[in-house]
């Protein structure tokens, strides 16, 4: 085989469905036998998870809390503005990613802390952790990329995957992605209010009250402490806090949104149809999340920054193991995938984004004419892998 | 409350610190400063039968709580947790406070026995340290008296208890000497206790001193076969239907002293140790869901599963162990995660019920 034969291999398509032929047929046989071995790759972190992972939270905890102070307490010194600023930043980013999230998902809660609890905890955004909770560790983690069922898929804003029906609006795909992310926290916020099927009349009244009240309550609890209590605490300098404040959120947004947006849009992920996914075994579960997921690769301060969400692909096969322990599964992970002939999508951050950016100003415009699965040339490239 | 606690634990501050309570601040700098929180150091351990060969170690705890705690009446009960070594699981359980009423701040003493399934007792008893930090909550519970001791009266008080069921008691007594006159209760109070030997009863030595005392206190142990019987508690105090009654200890005792008082128990209050749960295997036993009041067979089948049949809707998501929408409170049993097999019998703990299947019998808050 020559470079050139392997060409059309490495370039990945920017949508790719379950059934595409790159990716492997497993029998239901196979697919069971996949989950199992999964299932003792769990068994196995869950049995070692201890104090390690206990020391390593709190450590991350207190650290957040240094920067926190250190920035909160350098916006009384104007000169240090920048620092303030910088301190905040990864004050919510370490919060928002590496505790927030994790807690949230229930990581911790083997131990008993009720501070490190995911029925406690409420993270430092607008999003309420109750909404957040049900819109993402049920809906998005149990229905990962399966069209129709995944809010995630776009967000009910974007248009990012080509079965999603083109509509003119979707002509503003890059302005509403470029918005989404200033404004990421915000929009995490009123995700759950699912304002699409408001819309659409697709909600009743009573539904959105439900969900809407804890938001409002949130949103007040944010924009006071950032935007008054805190300004107000810096007596003279209250419009350079209150700007600062604000930098830092915008700052962290676009940290987070960026990582996140490399976790499922990535040329090469899959989506699923509902179909598909009728009666799905635990096995074929795996085997979604893993096809469904993209990795981000980096040194060990990015993992952290990203609350170890640029290994979405351990993540979304076991959400609720301490994320800590990702990069060590993500070893045994890829010999799995290279066991079963299942493609594991990982890359630098800029080439991950770059596909996404892509994807998004492509998927403006309505599909193109050409059928893009058509058997004969794609035999003739399965026939070249193998 | 001094003006700096009431501040700490304002409105205000908890805006200031969120997501993290105010107390994550706090002990960054001094794991002794709280707002909210409670939390006791270890001051000293000091065991309280060394000589008992066979049966299990007891030691009395001195703890310095934090100023957040508020004191606790005598016969009141604390829940302490610990943070296990190794597995840093921390672990919450119910002890009864053995020394006298403490006033907001002040220190307080545990007496434990560490028996061989408790984990927390064992690690208080056999490992832990001066210094060791303890998680608290504020003291509770109704197995108290309602008088003062400073006012002597008529009333006569009586006192039953057996093992280590003696502490809340003993709380209780203490409090009586220590705020009555002249170091006397100021009231006649008869205490009944059985242990399983001299040589493993706790306190003994002030047992003795309290019984040789004129403090208006009798005192009567009973060891190894002395069992309690009705007809001594006839003998000792005839009137006893008619007596404030206070009784503490294994389930067996209490279930004698209540079959001793019959339907004129108004005056008896008892407080028992939790039978440990008894498992059969998978399906078979009872399911009950204490707050529905629904209960049937165990089929074997998830918590979730056979809720569902009982026609009980509770929350769930992703019925496969991943999202916590489903998170109840056991309280009683043993149960199997579905997807480890791996069992629990905790009391009180916290499980996913649409992964979890009862083993036995099986009490959940649902």
């Amino acid at each position: 085989m020559t470079i050139t034969d392997i060409k059309p291999q490495t370039k990945k398509k920017s949508t790719v469905r379950a059934s595409d032929p790159k990716n492997p047929n497993l029998t239901p046989e196979q697919l069971e036998e996949f989950g199992n071995e999964l299932d003792a790759l769990r068994q196995e972190v869950l049995g070692k998870l201890g104090k390690e992972d206990a020391d390593y939270i709190r450590m991350i905890v207190k650290r957040q809390q240094q920067f926190e102070i250190a920035g909160r307490a350098l916006f009384y010194l104007p000169p240090a503005w920048p620092l303030a600023v910088a301190a905040l930043s990864v004050s919510k980013i370490l919060e928002n990613m590496e505790i927030g999230h994790n807690v949230m998902h229930g990581q911790y809660d083997w131990m008993g802390d009720p501070k490190l609890n995911s029925r406690i905890y409420d993270w430092d955004t607008m999003a309420p952790g109750e909404n957040w909770k049900y819109g993402h560790n049920y809906i998005h983690h149990t229905y990962t990329n399966i069209l129709g069922k995944d809010r995630d898929i776009g967000y009910g804003i974007l248009r990012m995957d080509e079965d999603q029906k083109w509509r003119p609006y979707y002509l503003g795909n890059p302005l509403y992605a470029v918005l989404l992310m200033l404004l990421f926290e915000e929009g995490v916020a009123v995700h759950d209010l699912e304002v699409d099927r408001i819309m659409a009349g697709e909600r009743t009244w009573e539904e959105t009250k439900k969900v809407g009240k804890p938001i409002l309550k949130k949103v007040g609890k944010q924009t006071f402490k950032d935007y008054l209590l805190f300004p107000a605490l810096t007596g003279p300098f209250f419009v350079s806090t209150l700007v600062g404040n604000a930098v830092a959120n915008v700052v962290r947004n676009i940290w987070t949104f960026n990582i996140i947006f490399c976790g499922h849009f990535p040329a090469g992920v899959a989506t699923f149809t509902e179909e598909e996914c009728e009666n799905e075994s635990r096995g074929h579960w795996y085997y979604r999340q893993l096809l469904g997921s993209a990795n981000i690769t980096g040194g060990k301060l990015f993992h952290i920054m990203s609350g170890n969400l640029s290994h979405q692909i351990e993540h979304h096969l076991f959400p609720d193991i301490p994320a800590r322990r990702y990069p060590e599964l993500s070893v045994e992970v890829k010999a799995l995938c290279e066991k079963y002939g299942i493609e594991y999508n990982t890359g630098g951050l800029t080439h991950q984004l770059w596909t996404v950016a892509k994807k998004i100003v492509r998927l403006s415009f309505p599909n193109s004419k050409r059928k893009p699965e058509q058997a004969p040339s794609v035999n003739l490239d399965d026939a070249v892998a193998a | 409350m001094s003006i700096t606690t009431k501040l700490l634990g304002s409105k205000a501050v908890a805006a200031m610190t969120a997501p993290h309570g105010v107390d994550r601040y706090l002990e960054m700098f001094n794991p002794m400063w709280a707002a909210t929180e409670v939390r006791a150091r270890v001051v000293s351990i000091h065991r309280e039968n060394p000589d008992a060969a066979g049966s299990a170690p007891v030691a009395t705890l001195t703890l310095q709580p934090t100023s957040t705690w508020r004191g606790h009446r005598a016969g009141q009960y604390v829940q302490v947790g610990v943070e296990m070594p190794g597995s840093a699981r921390r672990m919450t359980r119910c002890f009864s406070i053995s020394s006298a009423a403490s006033l907001p701040g002040e220190r307080f003493t545990l007496t434990v026995r560490a028996n061989d399934e408790g984990q927390v007792s064992k690690f208080l008893v056999n490992e832990a340290r001066p210094g060791q930090m303890l998680h608290l909550s504020q003291a509770d519970g109704d197995f108290t008296i309602h008088e003062s001791a400073a006012t002597p009266t008529n009333n006569h008080l009586l006192m039953i208890s057996g093992g280590s069921g003696i502490t809340p008691v003993m709380s209780q007594i203490r409090t009586l000497l220590r705020d009555g006159y002249d170091g006397r209760a100021n009231r006649k109070v008869t205490f009944l206790h059985y242990a399983r030997s001299a040589e493993d009863q706790i306190f003994a030595e002030e047992l003795a001193a309290i019984a040789a005392a004129d403090n208006h206190i009798d005192v009567h142990l009973r060891y190894g076969d002395q069992t309690f019987s009705e007809f001594e508690l006839r003998r000792l105090v005839p009137d006893y239907k008619n007596t404030d009654t206070w009784a503490c200890g294994p389930g067996g005792l209490i279930e004698l002293v209540s079959a001793a008082y019959g339907d004129d128990n108004a005056r008896l209050r008892v407080e028992f140790f939790k039978p440990p749960a008894f498992s059969t295997g998978a399906a078979g036993g009872d399911v009950s869901f204490t707050r529905s009041g629904e209960s049937a067979e165990n089929t074997g089948a998830t918590l979730l599963e056979q809720a569902e049949a009982l026609g009980l809707k509770p929350e769930f998501g992703c019925r496969m162990g991943i999202c916590f929408s489903c998170v109840k409170t056991k309280t009683d049993g043993t149960v199997r995660n579905v997807l480890t097999g791996e069992q629990s019998s905790l009391p009180d703990e916290e499980v996913r019920i649409c992964v979890s299947a009862p083993v036995g019998d099986c009490s959940v808050d649902l």
